[in-house]
């Protein structure tokens, strides 16, 4: 039952991955997003999907999906009917599951971040209820499939699994929160094995609604840097296999990492822009540590939710700076957004990975087009690929509509 | 003690802005007259049932952060504000800390219509003041800045079984002490291309929009004498279980009901969508009400008609206990109860009502 829950555990369960998939506009799987995110390597380029002649930015870090689609419990008709972001969900849905070792079956819950789901598929409806010629074949197809729901069943369907899903929908902060709820959902006790992640693509109406605010970088996006002009829009996807410590140990699961903390809370400063000071993303951050047991002296690595644009940025820094006192001196911070661009509801999961790759890899990823910090930023950005001792590392995201939500993981080793 | 109750009730509908409105319509038992919208580009007009405009305007819609808001967060933040009423009202609970959790399913369609739109003709001249609104967070965040105290919030998508979910983790948030009370709300608005997309899912749908609020507290004291006693987990459609088989095996779990209590159920007028739910319940002979039936297709906001229908008819001391059937449109099903606070869960279980 929902409700009444089961008496949440005296000693909740620690909780681990045991799995982790990724698609960006780096690539395909752990291993070329690791090798891309360790040089800090960079992949925006002209947006192909739709016209952008008229936009004041034509750039975004655009996904190149396979031609030829790993074999699944999916109908090739079912996987057809998914778009590009399901279709990057399912991807890395599969690349975790593999990991996992999971088997096959009936109570896996699935938790989910997204801001659009299937809005392409939703912008396609739209222009062609409107055409000339109007036609009606596709338009049902379309209609339920751009539900993020449709594609949370396509993604169990493909793995030969069923369950509950839960999708947050917190804006940008969905993925972060996404992976905390799945965390929440095994230490209370109300599952032992949990799929979570975010996804969103590029899509015509997003693009646009960001280059309304004027909102994209036109030139780089470099968060942090006191020069920086705006975020550059990225696609992707991350999924994560949780379950508990007793579980995964019961398994003889490869352990890639723990999440040991998560926070959230709600900013009601305003629907884009977050309050100046960042009390609420301090509140969030001191939240998440406290959960974690760790202070700012044991975080060895902050992944930020530097989107690059000036509010966010400025916001941030002085949470950061201010949470972290003394240590912020010498605490590593960067942004992979960088690299990869803003992945919306896709992006709290996508950090949660390069998180778990900086602690099972040790080493840090950089902004390699950062020059001049922000005055609010008493933090060094790593600046070029480097090595480091990484045992924890505390990841930011935070939303339109205000909901920050804070992750730490921990190394396993 | 894991016991939650209903501290309140909000809800706007066709038949009006409050839950007042919406006893009366369902009462009455009449479906409420159909409007219809005009659809770019064709003479077919489509039917819907439209929310009327409120009058007197609220004084709360002069709030700053809903003056550029779309009509789905006026309906979310007159229903949250009608369910908080109650604690408003009560020094003991003027400081509460909010939980707010927003359900919906097709969300903030009114401005991403108008924004793409604007996107499509020419993208240099779109609304940067529309695009932040056609984001769902965006009712969630303009109702926590309007109720002030509310610190934490979360908004889920999903089909309309999802509202219990939402109501689930309302009640988790109050038991861990992170809240001292929490509102779930379902929110729909409408516009031509969500009754052109129910022309290609369901002929027979008239759709609408509202929403429902459901104001969720551990005090006893502090309730309208209504208490969550059970939801059911989530039955999941899927290729080995079947739409019927899911609502059956909600049924099952909602337990033996028992003789004179209320059904609050999710039939509307489609043979099609309706035909798993009414197989499911065929042979329930107490009262039954399918606000879906007077008001239309309301998606998640039919969902939180449904809840308050059932909660309002308890707390009216009507009904001893009500049921909920949420069957969802494409993914799961999720059943729930409410009994009157002095007939709580303790009584259900002892008397075999709840399967384990």
């Amino acid at each position: 039952m929902l409700f009444p829950p089961f008496p949440f555990p005296t000693t909740p369960p620690r909780v681990v991955v045991t799995g982790a998939g990724i698609i960006t506009a780096l690539g395909r799987g752990w291993d070329i997003n690791a090798a891309g995110f360790r040089a800090g390597r960079r992949a925006f380029r002209p947006v192909t999907h739709f016209d952008v002649s008229r936009q004041r930015v034509k750039t975004a870090a655009e996904v190149d999906l396979p031609e030829i689609f790993p074999t699944t419990k999916l109908s090739a008709s079912k996987l057809n009917r998914l778009d590009r972001a399901g279709k990057m969900l399912l991807l890395a849905a599969l690349e975790a599951w593999q990991q996992s070792g999971w088997t096959p079956h009936d109570h896996y819950p699935l938790v989910l971040g997204t801001t659009a789901g299937g809005m392409t598929l939703g912008e396609a409806y739209y222009r062609q209820a409107l055409a000339t010629t109007r036609k009606r074949r596709g338009q049902a197809t379309r209609a339920v499939q751009y539900q993020a729901h449709a594609q949370a069943g396509a993604v169990l369907a493909a793995l030969g699994c069923n369950g509950p899903a839960t999708i947050i929908s917190n804006a940008c902060a969905s993925g972060g929160n996404a992976i905390g709820h799945a965390f929440d959902l095994i230490r209370n006790g109300q599952a032992e094995q949990v799929l979570a992640g975010g996804y969103d693509a590029v899509g015509e109406l997003v693009f646009s609604g960001f280059d309304s605010l004027q909102a994209l970088s036109p030139t780089t996006c470099r968060p942090f840097d006191a020069q920086r002009d705006g975020l550059a829009l990225g696609e992707g996807a991350a999924v994560l296999t949780l379950e508990s410590l007793d579980r995964a140990r019961q398994r003889g699961a490869e352990i890639l990492g723990e999440i040991a903390g998560y926070a959230t809370a709600i900013d009601h400063h305003h629907l884009t822009q977050p309050q100046p000071q960042g009390s609420t993303t301090l509140k969030v951050m001191v939240a998440a540590c406290a959960d974690a047991r760790v202070s700012p002296s044991d975080v060895d690595y902050l992944n930020a939710h530097g989107t690059g644009t000036p509010l966010n940025d400025s916001s941030e820094a002085l949470a950061i700076s201010e949470w972290a006192g003394a240590r912020a001196a010498t605490l590593p911070v960067s942004s992979t957004k960088a690299s990869i661009g803003h992945l919306l509801g896709g992006a709290g999961a996508v950090e949660g990975v390069i998180s778990l790759m900086t602690l099972r890899e040790q080493w840090l990823p950089p902004e390699i087009e950062f020059e001049t910090p922000d005055p609010a930023c008493r933090f060094p950005i790593v600046q070029k690929p480097r090595d480091g001792r990484v045992n924890v590392v505390l990841s930011n995201s935070f939303g339109f509509g205000g909901v920050n939500a804070v992750l730490i993981f921990r190394r396993w080793a | 003690m894991n016991r939650i109750f209903i501290a309140g009730l909000g809800a706007v509908s066709p038949a009006g802005w409050n839950v007042a409105a919406l006893r009366s319509a369902l009462e009455k038992n009449e479906p409420l007259p159909i409007q219809t919208l005009e659809q770019p580009g064709s003479e077919k007009p489509l039917s819907v049932r439209l929310v009327p405009n409120p009058a007197p305007r609220p004084g709360f819609l002069s709030h700053p952060r809903l003056r550029r808001s779309s009509p789905i967060t006026h309906y979310a933040a007159s229903a949250c504000l009608e369910a908080l009423a109650g604690l408003r009202a009560n020094p003991a609970a003027k400081d509460f800390r909010i939980g707010l959790i927003a359900c919906l399913q097709s969300g903030c369609v009114q401005y991403s219509c108008r924004f793409y739109d604007e996107a499509l003709k020419d993208p240099a001249t779109a609304s940067p003041l529309v695009f932040p609104e056609t984001v769902h967070a965006a009712p969630t965040s303009h109702v926590a800045a309007l109720l002030e105290n509310v610190p934490l919030a979360c908004t889920l998508i999903g089909d309309p079984s999802t509202f219990l979910q939402g109501a689930a983790l309302g009640a988790k948030w109050l038991f861990q002490n992170r809240v001292d009370a929490c509102l779930i709300f379902g929110a729909e608005e409408t516009n031509w291309i969500i009754a052109d997309a129910f022309t290609h899912l369901d002929r027979q749908a008239v759709v609408t929009a509202g929403a429902g609020a459901l104001c969720l507290s551990r005090h006893e004291q502090i309730s309208l004498g209504v208490e969550l006693a059970a939801i059911t987990d989530a039955h999941v459609f899927s290729a080995r279980q079947s739409r019927l088989i899911a609502v059956q095996a909600m049924r099952a779990q909602l337990g033996d009901l028992p003789a004179g209590e209320l059904l609050c159920d999710g039939l509307g007028s489609s043979l099609r969508a309706d035909t798993a739910e009414n197989a499911a319940f065929l042979d329930y002979s107490s009262p039954r009400l399918s606000p879906k039936r007077i008001f239309g297709e309301g998606m998640m906001a039919a969902a939180a008609w449904q809840c308050v229908a059932a909660c309002e008819a308890v707390a009216e001391r009507r009904f001893p206990s009500a049921c909920v059937s949420l069957v969802g449109s494409n993914r799961q099903a999720i059943g729930a109860r409410f009994v009157s606070a002095g007939f709580g869960l303790s009584d259900l279980t002892s008397k075999g009502n709840l399967a384990a």
